[in-house]
């Protein structure tokens, strides 16, 4: 067993953790914090991201003894049920889930995606390398969230949601 | 997953330390956990060895190079303002790969070691020269899709799966490796070992060396060069056939050219036949189909990567063809 100190949503916690225990199992088994979702465990299908210090990773390929003392973001740390974060509120509005389990994941690697984008990021269907300003276009989208498979396949409403609050972000 | 010992190094003594005493260097994990779960990888004590100084992207002074440190995360490389204006093909092989969830975690060092995703090595109940050094290779006689069919062996014909490696062997990519003992530098087209006899030794490293920094030569020619990947979805998966090409053309004729193949061989591979028909001749059609032929040459597939070989030229004559287009696009002041 090792102590580590995770700092999870703005408090910080005490663990006595065995260096197996991946991100996602401390959170979910040992803080209580199911919002975060294991899919695949594989790092295939993104239901597991969380924001690491405002970086979008999968913590289930993370080991929790890795990430001792950075900032972690998960879904609770993005809004409430009575307080959600505007691309929460975008979701609900656009259709952008059906059974959920994707949800959490998805707007973890958005806000992610959308702060990689701020910073001048390409993707690889960027059409100029070099441009300065990358224009954030559905096909942009789409490709920045493809590591966040959705089985239901509520992708439209997803797209759209991501969409709508990147120019409400934007303006 | 095995019990192991975690340890995290702070600089680099104390990685080369523990490497020297056996622990087995920690980048991103995300190749290293998922096969430790898999019971695939099985290190006694692990090194972290994220945090090391060794994250920054430099130019070297005197040739005019870049130096690139072992632990820079593959979404950073990629958003590198020099690399995308001076080594496109490298940008694009580093977003191409993966997500960018997994991007954001992986690490140079890392993304060059990462082993096969032949499924076998994960199974097993079946044989693996790669696992299970004289057991077999299922590949051969069974699910063999997504194997190689250049340098392979009847002993292994599993994919090396890494798509920066692709670029930066095209590159001339040099690779800078400490251990306690010795600084090395090795070229990247000789860190990768075919499989021979011994498809378990995958690399030229010792166990107790690390990598700590790829070099880019200054290359002007990368300037119009290009990654291609062909895949069965068209994003986040491998490669099942991808070119990294850089192109340079006058009057006509092709007067630079450095190719490198994904997805079709055994390691990152670096297409000399090819490189040899196109150079000095004219930038046509027709050259790049012989330089195409020519490297597919020695091809040896099976009845399910059979298509690889048609694939691959195909891919390799596409993205010549976009090359040479852009570079008379640029000629004429069009857009590049
Ligand atoms: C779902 C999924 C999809 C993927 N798709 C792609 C893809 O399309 N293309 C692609 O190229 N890759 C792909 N990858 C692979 C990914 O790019 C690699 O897992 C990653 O680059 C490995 O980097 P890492 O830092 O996480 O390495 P780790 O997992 O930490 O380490 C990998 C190996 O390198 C060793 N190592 C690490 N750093 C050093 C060092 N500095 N010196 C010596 N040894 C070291 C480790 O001991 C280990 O053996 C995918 C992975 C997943 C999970
Ligand atoms: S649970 Fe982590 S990516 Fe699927
Ligand atoms: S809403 Fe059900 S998996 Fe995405």
């Amino acid at each position: 067993m090792t102590p580590v100190k995770l700092r999870v949503n703005g408090s910080t916690e005490l663990l006595e953790l065995d260096p197996r225990v991946s991100l996602l199992d401390a959170l979910r088994e040992h803080l209580g914090l199911t919002g975060t979702k294991k899919g695949c465990n594989q790092g295939a299908c993104g239901a597991c991201t969380v924001l690491v210090d405002g970086e979008r990773i999968v913590a289930c390929l993370a080991l929790a003894v890795q990430y001792a003392e950075r900032e972690i973001t998960t879904i609770e740390g993005v809004g409430q049920p009575d307080h959600l974060h505007p691309l929460q509120e975008a979701f609900v509005r656009e259709d952008g889930f059906q059974c959920g389990f994707c949800t959490s994941g998805q707007i973890c690697s958005a806000l992610g995606m959308l702060a990689e984008h701020r910073a001048g990021m390409p993707s690889v269907v960027t059409p100029h390398l070099t441009d300065d300003e990358i224009a954030l276009t559905e096909a942009e989208i789409k490709e920045r969230m493809s590591g966040n498979l959705c089985r239901c396949g509520a992708y439209e409403g997803i797209v759209g949601a991501v969409q709508s609050v990147a120019e409400e972000m934007s303006q | 997953m095995r019990a192991f010992g975690y340890v995290s190094a702070p600089d680099l003594p104390t990685a080369l330390g523990a490497v020297a005493a056996g622990a087995r260097p920690l980048g991103g994990g995300t190749n290293l956990v998922d096969l430790m779960r898999d019971d695939v990888e099985r290190p006694e004590t692990l090194v972290d060895v994220t945090a090391l100084p060794l994250a920054g992207v430099d130019e070297l002074q005197e040739s005019g190079g870049l130096r690139i440190g072992a632990m820079v995360r593959n979404s950073r490389l990629a958003a590198d303002r020099r690399v995308r204006s001076r080594y496109p093909v490298l940008a694009e092989s580093l977003l191409a790969g993966a997500s960018g969830q997994l991007r954001n975690m992986a690490t140079v060092g890392g993304n060059l070691l990462q082993r096969t995703r032949c499924p076998y090595l994960r199974d097993h109940a079946a044989a693996c020269n790669k696992r299970e050094p004289g057991s077999g290779c299922a590949a051969i006689d069974g699910i063999h899709r997504g194997s190689a069919v250049l340098g392979t062996s009847e002993h292994c014909i599993a994919a090396h799966p890494s798509d920066m490696a692709v670029a930066l062997v095209a590159l001339d990519a040099v690779v800078e490796v400490q251990s306690l003992r010795a600084t090395r530098r090795i070229p990247l087209a000789e860190l990768h070992r075919p499989p021979g006899d011994t498809p378990h030794v995958e690399t030229d490293l010792a166990p107790d060396e690390l990598i700590t920094a790829v070099e880019l030569p200054a290359l002007p020619v990368a300037r119009t060069s290009r990654y291609r990947k062909v895949r069965d979805r068209a994003s986040f998966a491998f490669a099942l056939v991808s070119v990294a090409a850089a192109l340079e053309v006058r009057d006509g004729d092709v007067v630079d050219v450095r190719l490198a193949l994904g997805g079709v061989a055994t390691t990152p591979w670096r297409a000399r036949e090819a490189e040899r028909v196109l150079l000095g001749a004219p930038a046509t059609e027709e050259t790049f189909r012989r330089a195409a032929a020519a490297e597919l040459a020695s091809a040896i597939s099976r009845p399910q990567n059979a298509f690889k070989v048609e694939l691959a030229q195909r891919t390799i004559v596409a993205t010549l063809r976009r090359l040479a287009a852009e570079r008379a696009d640029d000629a004429e002041g069009g857009p590049a």
